[in-house]
């Protein structure tokens, strides 16, 4: 199929072809219509599996854990509210060890009520132990929400798997999408831990501090080996279906001297700012994203960073920026925008570049500009 | 080609978002790369929304909200006094007015099209509102943002009920430019 | 019974849906409650009624929580004004998502405690704030966006739950009567504990009817049977003046359901399946009442 479709839909086409055996999910806007989606070909008989509309979100990864647990492919969906109030099922999906695999729509969280696009709910939960990566097309959507499932399942990782999309701005914008059959492309799952009544044995009991750390290595152990995992998922995935797709997506970076650092839509946005900048003779690159957990290794040596983050951790800084400040030498120019929506457009891009102070944070809308 | 820029202005309920997605999809059946964006919050009949395409023949990377837009699409006219629907649109600007009658708006140009009477005409009526969404993409092939048998195709595709494509239709042959 | 004051609570032009039941509810709550009430209101068709931020619709303070929460906030305020020696009512007006699903378990909390406060659940049967997805609320043979083939569970009922926590006071109302839900809602801030009142909100958006036929809607629930309004108070049984005639002599249920583009579609089976609810409630109730 080749048309145009939301961001939404796009993840909802890609869960139809992974074939989960239990979607159990609870509504929240702008999730909703991958939910509905769902449900209509599953009621419509093009969707194989049970949908299970669970009474809310933390029932949903707790039924998404106990379907896992049993060895089946699973998959839920929310945003914001609802991924905070799963926020300890999280940890014990991936804890358990289980191929989980679910869409955040990122939106901002409450209070006030807010419901467009904004980090601050996944990034809220980077420490949970599952993977996370943030896309910004819809094309981008399915392709790794399929990968997703494979990343997740492969013997080598077996840690749940969030695939962000930015709510409203993604979510529900139409844009060309071409959703190929997945054929083989994910094998099919086997959980070696998978509830066997015919080999008993209990699952999460009361573990005394002799023991406790090794299964906390066990994860980190996962969640490093992982990015090389991701990295072959991704190459094959090229192999079969002709797009390519890396740790973060680099655009007009090899003779960059500024580079714009960004996740989901406002890393494309910024491609947009960084050929109005070119044109003003400021070499300016973007590198936007993916992968957040694991977090990588990037090389900035020798230019200048702008960081965008649509999120904040109050007392600290903005996630991004503190996260590249952490893990590479750089002294990012931290901008805080996006919040709760609030409208980012390839001109206040270009404008952060030219205003940029190396080691600065700058609130978009509260701090005057330079 | 740059980018084409259009702004729909409806209220909740009456298809302003299911406009903006034919005619982007029809854009792309064009063989053009298009995006339909709304801009709503929680779901509710009746509230003013607004909706954007865009359209372009290379990938377009941006997702923000139009802010000058080359076409303006006023699905109800009962907005006008409410919203400053022109915000943004150059001067010598298209606006395309649901209608019975022509409208000037000093300074732009403006293409009318009864898409409500062409709604009850056909009987074209759901939950008490009448279908608009359809028939505006005949106006827009009309005045060559996408090809009517694109906009015949979009509809098909999305709508089991074929009086949606002969609102189009309709509409395309009565719109006064 | 008390006069309904004139005083307005609830501004005019919310921003509600056309034909919308709650706002009609809320203007009759509040006239019954007074300037001295807090509503609490967690995520629900009402979160977005008030109003966008930096207005807002009512003229009594509105408190905002997570949809999960509202009885237990409830709870703790309510806890706080007694504590304060103020007679402060505290009102939480949810949905059914946020009563009968996400919401149960602090309700349930709420009520073994004794808290107290009125809990005001008004009832469009499914997610109306998100778009219309199916709730334990929505009944048999519904269509919703995520019971695209009709609702094959039964509605889950909300007020034996509730009256099995021995409630002072528990009594069901209908948009269509407001004058009955002002008195019920007088009578409940009267007595002191946890009161409970469910209401059938018809929803022209997602029940799918013309907006100016919410009210018409409203009492052909009442007429068929499909609603009972009734009260009880320590556990007494009062059926409510509109719903005696139905209770021996009720109007089909078709006349109801066809009303409704969400009941398109539901079969024959599942019509019966309801009569038979309605039947097996009616011969329960009047049984009671002998």
């Amino acid at each position: 199929m080749h048309t145009i479709a939301t961001g939404n839909r796009g993840v909802a086409e890609a869960v139809r072809e992974a074939k989960p055996g239990v979607i159990a999910a609870y509504p929240i806007t702008p999730q909703t219509e991958i939910v509905e989606l769902i449900a209509q070909f599953v009621a419509g008989g093009t969707m194989a599996g049970t949908y299970i509309p669970v009474e809310s979100e933390h029932s949903a990864m707790a039924a998404c854990i106990g379907a896992s647990a049993a060895g089946v492919r699973t998959f839920t969906a929310t945003s914001s509210q609802g991924l905070l109030y799963m926020h300890e099922m999280l940890h014990w999906a991936a804890g358990a060890r289980l191929p989980v695999v679910m869409a955040n729509v990122n939106r901002a969280v409450a209070p006030p009520w807010n419901v467009w696009a904004d980090h601050t709910d996944s990034l809220s939960q980077r420490d949970t132990g599952w993977l996370q990566v943030y896309v910004a097309t819809a094309q981008e959507a399915y392709d790794t929400t399929l990968m997703a499932f494979r990343i997740a399942e492969h013997e080598e990782v077996l840690l749940p798997v969030m695939v962000n999309l930015d709510g409203f701005v993604l979510s529900h914008t139409m844009q060309p999408l071409e959703t190929t059959p997945a054929g083989d492309f994910i094998p099919p799952l086997h959980l070696p831990h998978a509830i066997d009544t015919s080999q008993p044995a209990g699952y999460g009991p009361l573990t005394g501090p002799e023991y406790y750390y090794t299964f906390r290595w066990e994860m980190e152990r996962s969640m490093r080996d992982a990015r090389q995992v991701i990295r072959e998922v991704e190459e094959a995935f090229y192999q079969k279906f002709g797009r390519r797709y890396g740790p973060s997506e680099e655009y007009r970076m090899e003779d960059a001297e500024v580079a714009i650092v960004a996740m989901g839509t406002l890393g494309r946005e910024a491609q947009v700012a960084v050929d109005r900048l070119r044109g003003e003779g400021i070499p300016a690159g973007a590198l936007r994203l993916r992968w957040f957990r694991p977090f990588p290794r990037l090389d900035l040596a020798g230019r200048e960073v702008v960081v965008i983050d649509r999120d904040y951790s109050f007392g600290f800084g903005g996630v991004l920026a503190r996260s590249l400040q952490a893990t590479t030498p750089c002294e990012p120019y931290s901008v805080i925008a996006g919040l709760g929506g609030q409208e980012v457009t390839y001109a206040d891009i270009a404008g952060f570049v030219r205003q940029r102070r190396p080691g600065d944070e700058y609130w978009f809308g509260v701090d005057a500009g330079v | 080609m740059p980018v084409f820029e259009i702004r729909i202005h409806s209220r909740g309920g009456q298809g302003g978002v299911t406009a903006a997605r034919l005619i982007a999809l029809a854009a792309f059946y064009d063989g053009k790369q298009a995006t339909a964006t709304p801009f709503y919050g929680a779901e509710r009949r009746g509230a003013p929304i607004v909706a954007f395409v865009r359209i372009c023949d290379t990938p377009i990377r941006t997702c923000s909200q139009v802010k000058e837009p080359d076409l303006v699409v006023v699905l109800d006219p009962t907005l006008l006094p409410t919203v400053n629907v022109l915000k943004g649109l150059a001067p010598g600007g298209t606006v395309l007015l649901n209608s019975p009658h022509k409208v000037a708006l000093d300074g732009f140009r403006t293409v009318t099209a009864d898409l409500t009477g062409i709604a009850l005409v056909l009987d074209l009526v759901i939950a008490g509102s009448p279908v608009l969404d359809t028939s505006v993409l005949g106006v827009l092939a009309k005045i060559g943002v996408i090809t009517l048998d694109s906009a015949k195709r979009a509809i098909a595709e999305n709508f089991t009920d074929a009086r949606n494509v002969a609102a189009a239709e309709r509409a395309y042959q009565e719109v006064a430019a | 019974m008390a006069e309904i004051p004139k005083e307005e609570f609830l501004l005019p032009t919310t921003s509600a849906c056309a034909g919308c039941s709650s706002s009609l509810c809320l203007r009759y709550i509040l006239k019954a409650s007074g300037p001295d009430t807090v509503l609490v209101i967690p995520a629900c068709c009402t979160s977005v009624i008030q109003g966008m931020y930096p207005k807002t619709a009512f003229q009594v303070p509105v408190y905002n929580i997570a949809f999960a929460a509202a009885a237990s906030c409830a709870s703790g305020m309510s806890a706080a004004f007694r504590a304060l020696g103020r007679k402060t009512k505290v009102i939480v007006y949810a949905g059914d998502g946020g009563t009968v699903d996400i919401g149960l378990q602090a309700l349930s909390g709420a009520f073994e405690r004794e808290t107290d406060f009125l809990y005001i659940c008004y009832d469009n049967e499914a997610y109306g704030n998100t778009g219309m997805q199916r709730s334990g609320a929505t009944p048999v043979g519904a269509r919703t966006t995520t019971t695209p083939g009709g609702k094959t569970h039964p509605k889950k009922d909300i007020e034996l739950i509730v009256e099995a926590h021995r409630p002072p006071y528990l009594a069901t109302a209908c948009s269509a009567y407001p004058t009955d839900l002002f008195q019920k809602v007088k009578k409940a801030l009267a007595i002191p504990g946890a009161s409970f009142i469910h209401i059938l909100a018809p929803c022209p958006t997602g029940w799918k009817f013309p907006p100016g036929k919410t009210i018409e809607v409203g009492k052909l629930a009442v007429k068929t049977g499909m609603w009972v309004l009734y009260e009880r108070e320590y556990g007494r049984l009062a059926i409510s003046a509109p719903s005696k005639g139905a209770m021996t002599r009720p109007l089909p249920l078709t006349d109801y359901l066809s009303t409704q583009g969400r009941f398109a579609g539901i079969t024959p089976e599942q019509v019966q399946e309801l009569e038979g609810e309605i039947a097996r409630r009616r011969e329960r109730l009047l049984r009671e009442v002998e």
